[in-house]
């Protein structure tokens, strides 16, 4: 008993290590100088967290099991623990100035922070629904404190409440699931759940209870319908924190959603396939069709957030290797995109106060040509222009939907995708040939958001010569969920 | 199918006689109480004077904050029963575990303290 209840706590170590960071965190600042003390603790934690992500992306290969089949650590998880890791602690960075200049930064939020990713590394690394449920939960607690980080400003809490109350409806859904599940198959491991859950002899119930699991997931990843709270939450937050909700935590529900279907579902995929693809195609032409009316970026960049997991559960459709790893390369790309494209939004301010309408662009290729470029590189991708990684993302998901015979919801999704491209250009068409107002603004620069901006944006050009090794490591992830 | 279901027969006949009775005892006290309300019968009720004010009103949020930190070690509780009750048979892992779970409780309690939560002033 003692010598495994020590493998057990060897597998999970990178939790441990983070739970116990943010709690010595917690205790440390409260105890000393408080808020003064939250630059330091903004910087250290993400550099726990990227010593974590070196830790798991070193450690060795093959898979590992846990609490009797409840924690699985394998190939698929390391690498969305590798990707919520880093793209956590690369938009931490990125927010330390602007809280600070703007009085936001208490030294809560990055332990917030941390014990969310917490509750990602969790999520993906979830064998039975209880462990899926206690990482999803404490995910979802510490962003709903997050979102209403302003607490004077009716937005904010405003974000913070819409997002805790539709967050609790979509539990409440995935909780009914799962008793259905658990009734049904009589286990809540997906290992033992995989075994009654065999195509041609999926029972009614079973069935229900998969669908409405598959419904608070997909409130999860803001899949149509189940995107309302997006554009309100993204708006509201402040743009720190609505960076780190257009990263991490979709990586982490798209992860967990494919650990759902494949490793407890992997049997049904017929069974699952029209949902999520009905989910896909419809996330797409809402998110395409939706933000060609915003005004508001961030309000934009939720709608495009909603059509981008659109795409990614093309691949989740596929049911098939090839599938998981042209999603988790996606998302890969989805998260390098934003991250640079908030490093953007970060900026966009005039005389200290924030300014998100996109018309305040007008020109703006005259007053910086280099941050116009890269913004352009970065649109170009988000919208799947063709030299730009973003393209090549969509080309895989694409692939692996025609190889898995689902050629309408590729057709469905170019479709799409070329519906979508408006609004991005049309950001383009600002900077570039828009009318100018004269209106200089006193533009926000600072040299860590700068450095994201255009990593991220020569990320988008280089990868496609090169994607420093993510296909292989993907293709390896894939194979070790899906067999 | 039809087994499980027959299992679950009991819960279904236990439901029905539940929902009856309930509406069984409604019903009869609309159909046969006697009623003959007046003005102070049917006024709210407040300790015995008059009410002065209406219901819903705005108050402290902190009420709001010694509720959940009583609910939090209300829980507490609730776990530490079962735990307590079967000591003898709860290996070395089933101590630390409680032993883990009580740190992370009260560190989460130090913050709150520390903050100044549990002081009214």
């Amino acid at each position: 008993m003692e010598s495994t209840i020590q493998a057990d706590l060897a597998v999970i170590l990178p939790e441990i290590i983070l739970a116990v960071y943010a709690m010595l965190a917690l205790l440390g600042a409260v105890y000393t100088r408080k808020d003064g003390l939250a630059p330091m603790l903004v910087w250290m934690t993400s550099a726990v967290m990227i010593v974590l992500a070196i830790l798991i992306g070193s450690s060795a290969a093959g898979t590992q099991i846990a609490f009797g089949g409840m924690f699985v650590d394998d190939g698929f998880a390391r690498f969305a623990k590798v990707t919520i890791l880093v793209s956590a602690a690369v938009v931490l960075v990125m927010s330390q100035e602007y809280m600070q200049r703007r009085d936001l930064l208490r030294f809560e939020y990055p332990v917030l922070v941390a014990l969310s990713a917490v509750g990602m590394m969790m999520m993906v690394s979830a064998g039975d629904l209880m462990a899926l449920y206690m990482g999803l939960e404490l995910q979802s607690l510490a962003l709903y404190v997050v979102a209403s980080l302003r607490r004077d400003s009716e937005k904010s809490t405003e974000a913070g409440l819409k997002y805790f109350v539709l967050g609790a409806l979509s539990s409440g859904l995935l909780l009914y699931g799962a008793s259905l599940v658990y009734g049904y198959a009589g286990t809540t491991l997906f290992s033992g759940i995989i075994q009654t859950a065999q195509h041609g002899e999926v029972s009614l119930g079973l069935l229900f209870g998969l669908v409405f699991l598959i419904s608070g997931l997909a409130f999860k990843v803001s899949a149509v319908p189940f995107h309302m709270w997006t554009p309100d939450v993204y708006e509201g937050s402040p743009t720190p924190v609505t960076a780190f909700f257009a990263t991490a935590p979709k990586v982490a529900a798209m992860a967990l959603f494919a650990r759902v279907l494949h490793d407890a579902f992997g049997g049904a995929v017929q069974d699952w396939q029209q949902v999520i693809a009905l989910l896909s195609v419809a996330s797409m032409f809402l998110g395409a069709v939706a933000a060609i009316g915003q005004t508001n970026i961030k309000r934009l960049m939720a709608f495009s957030s909603i059509a981008h997991m659109g795409y990614a559960l093309i691949g989740l459709a596929a049911g098939t290797a090839l599938g998981v790893q042209s999603m988790l390369i996606y998302l890969a790309v989805y998260v390098t995109m934003n991250v640079g494209t908030f490093a953007f939004i970060l900026m966009m301010e005039k005389d200290g106060q924030p300014v998100l309408d996109i018309a305040s662009l007008n020109m703006f290729s005259k007053r910086e040509p280099a941050k116009a470029l890269a913004l352009l590189v970065l649109l170009f991708s988000l919208a799947g222009v063709p030299p730009m990684l973003g393209f090549f993302a969509k080309l895989g998901v694409w692939q692996a939907g025609v190889e898995a015979g689902l050629v309408w919801l590729v057709v469905a999704s170019a479709v799409a995708s070329a519906i979508g491209a408006y609004y991005y250009l049309r950001i383009v068409f600002f900077m570039y040939f828009g009318e100018d107002t004269g209106d200089e603004r006193d533009w926000g620069n600072t040299p860590v958001l700068w450095g994201v901006l255009m990593a991220s944006a020569a990320v988008m050009i280089v990868g496609i010569v090169n994607m420093f090794g993510i296909e292989g490591a993907a293709a390896a992830a894939a194979a070790t969920l899906v067999n | 199918m039809e087994e499980m279901l027959r299992e679950y027969l009991p819960i279904l006949v236990f439901l029905a006689v539940a929902i009856g009775l309930g509406l069984v005892l409604i019903l009869a006290a609309v159909v046969l109480a006697v009623r003959n309300p007046d003005p102070e019968k049917v006024s709210a009720y407040e300790c015995g004077f008059n009410a002065f004010d209406d219901a819903r009103m705005k108050f402290d949020v902190r009420f709001y904050l010694v509720s959940i930190l009583f609910i939090i070690f209300d829980l507490e509780i609730a776990f530490l029963f079962p735990w307590a009750v079967a000591f003898k048979d709860v290996s070395m892992v089933g101590f630390w575990s409680m032993m883990v779970f009580l740190a992370v409780l009260t560190i989460g309690f130090a913050y709150e303290w520390k903050k100044g939560a549990l002081e009214w002033e």
